[in-house]
């Protein structure tokens, strides 16, 4: 388990925070939102579902969007656009 | 917010067709074994049937906690780090309804609610309660949903709260040394107008509760003059402990939510709209962020309803069975080895999560060679039952596999190793949760939801030291990954 907060493109973001259990998953997503400018994307990469409902409801809140939420091999992968 | 799930988190290929044909043997498998546990129980004596309903109401709270996630140290850390309220008024909903599931059963005659000793005590022991559970990542009833989820940093958190509360009340050396000369007369005082040997009087703990918390007054607002002047009998609990002491104030909470976290940037989505704002886009916001996630209220209202009916069928069973606590029935049926000096062992009844899980370690610790009998808590008060026969661990180890059954349902089940840091956060998080139950004599659940719902203004201290607690982890965990994430982000 590491975390790994990483560049993976031009305004592009990756977000590993697997192994990490709550609080730990929807702070270091806000914290790496903080970080970002506004339309950049981040892929958030988690396998604890109850963050992932957190982190929801966070982006509505905020403004950001979800743009798609997926799951390969037990990981749920949320991509996120900074609004 | 828009979700395009190209991919269905669901979607159901040849390898989740696997883990849902194991899932399902699993929870039949637990279920079946609870069955078989409790005809067993019934079978050996008709009086084991009293810890069988614990058994069962506790897999009723685990199925219905993990359902809602529902957790108190989510509902603090998800307010105050991420400005997410949809745990904290989960959790106001569940106690505007189980006051009034209160107040029925006092009316009714059917309650084992008693208030708790009132001091500040109780805000000092929620401060260092509160910055545990966000430490831990689960509060005491969290922990255990998450245990049986599968969560190897709960396990910690759960070790951490058993045997942090059995060597904090057995503590005795420098800590006694610290103790006020006031309480330590009171203590010998009370223990000798209650015929209490003094060697069970010895640890910095004995001290306290015989010599501070046994000399506090308790209150319950419906039994206050001025309440039962204006409001005769049964109504004086629905206005008293109900309204007054849980309802009003859950609903200010909820404003005060809406308000410093929800109504900003709801009422700039309306202006952006309609130009203007009333009252009306208000009252829409406020009711939007009560059914923000409506599984999570739903499993609040629940929650409250289940709480409620545990004590009016526990209740019901004491009065069946002409007993008060569960001691008497293990005297009876020849376990005079479990109960406390005077006969009796924890037995709550009600929802409680923490005492149960010290007398497990003091199990542990005695059978290390230990003594963990010779003081107020286990030896007065408590006693140390066998595992077996201890009727509020079978609640704990029934929301555990509640959490698990309903984990495994919905595919959410997952063995995850702690590592890191966190195993460190674990076990210092259940360690101080550990501790700030004790002084409380409860925790989350024992000294805040169940003490305001009955109408024990305590229960609010407990909760401005729980908030305090978490509002300071808080701020510790961003401290932490504030400094985590710019070492990520030299790279870039």
């Amino acid at each position: 388990m590491a975390l790994k907060f990483e560049k993976s493109g031009e305004g592009t973001y990756m977000l590993d925070v697997c192994g990490y259990v709550c609080p730990h998953p929807q702070i270091y997503t806000k914290k790496s939102l903080e970080k970002m400018a506004e339309g950049e994307i981040v892929e958030v990469y988690i396998d604890n579902p109850s963050s992932v409902e957190t982190i929801e409801q966070m982006c509505s809140q905020a403004g950001h969007e979800i743009l798609e939420k997926r799951t390969e091999g037990g990981k749920i992968i949320i991509k996120i656009e900074k609004g | 917010m828009e979700t395009t799930d190209s991919v269905d988190i669901k979607a159901v290929g040849k390898d989740d067709r696997a883990i849902e044909r194991r899932n399902t043997f699993w929870v039949f498998f637990i279920l079946g074994a609870l069955v078989l546990i409790s005809l067993i129980y019934a079978g050996v004596n008709i009086y084991y049937t009293y810890l069988v309903v614990y058994i069962w109401f506790g897999l009723a709270y685990g199925m219905m906690l993990q359902a809602g996630r529902f957790c108190m140290a989510s509902a603090s850390r998800d307010l105050f780090a991420a400005g997410v309220p949809r745990m904290a008024v989960g959790i106001m909903v569940a106690l505007i309804f189980f006051s009034l599931v209160q107040a029925i059963l006092h009316a009714t005659d059917m309650s084992t609610f008693h208030p708790a000793p009132f001091g500040i005590h109780m805000t000092i022991s929620g401060i260092i309660f509160g910055i545990g559970m966000v430490l831990a990542g689960g509060c005491a009833s969290g922990t255990l949903y998450k245990v049986g989820e599968g969560n190897g940093t709960s396990m910690l958190g759960l070790f951490g709260i058993c045997f942090g509360q059995a060597i904090f009340v057995i503590a005795g050396g420098p800590l006694r040394a610290l103790l006020p000369e006031s309480w330590i007369k009171a203590s010998e005082a009370t223990i000798a107008a209650r015929g209490i040997p003094a060697e069970y009087a010895q640890s910095w703990f004995d001290v306290y509760l015989t010599g501070y918390i046994w000399q506090k007054p308790v209150y319950q607002i419906s039994q206050l003059s001025f309440v039962k002047n204006h409001f005769k009998g049964a109504s004086a609990y629905f206005v008293g402990d109900a309204l007054i002491n849980s309802i009003i104030p859950a609903i200010v909470l909820l404003l005060i939510i809406y308000a410093l976290y929800v109504r900003k940037g709801f009422i700039k989505k309306v202006r952006k709209k309609k130009g203007g704002s009333g009252l009306g886009d208000e009252l829409r916001g406020f009711w939007g962020m009560i059914t923000a996630s409506q599984r999570t209220t739903l499993m609040g209202v629940l929650v409250g309803i289940t709480a409620g009916l545990h004590i009016w069928v526990l209740a019901g069973m004491q009065k069946k069975f002409a007993i008060t606590n569960f001691g008497q029935l293990l005297t009876k049926m020849g376990h005079p080895e479990d109960v406390s000096l005077f006969g009796t062992v924890f037995d709550p009844g009600y929802w409680y999560i923490t005492s149960q899980e010290a007398q497990f370690a003091a199990w542990v610790m005695e059978k290390l060679g230990i003594d963990m009998r010779h003081n107020i808590f286990f030896g007065v008060n408590n006693g140390i039952p066998e595992l077996w026969r201890n009727p509020a661990l079978w609640m704990s180890i029934g929301i555990i596999l509640g959490a698990m059954v309903m984990s495994l349902i919905n595919k959410e089940f997952k063995w995850k190793a702690p590592k890191g840091e966190l195993i460190v956060f674990g076990l210092l998080g259940g360690f101080l949760m550990g501790m700030g139950s004790r002084p409380s004599l409860g925790c989350n659940v024992g000294a805040f939801f169940i003490r305001v719902a009955g109408g024990d203004p305590n229960g609010w201290l407990y909760f401005v030291g729980m908030a305090t607690g978490a509002f300071i982890g808080v701020k510790f965990f961003n401290w932490y990954t504030e400094r985590k994430m710019a070492k990520q982000m030299e790279a870039f």
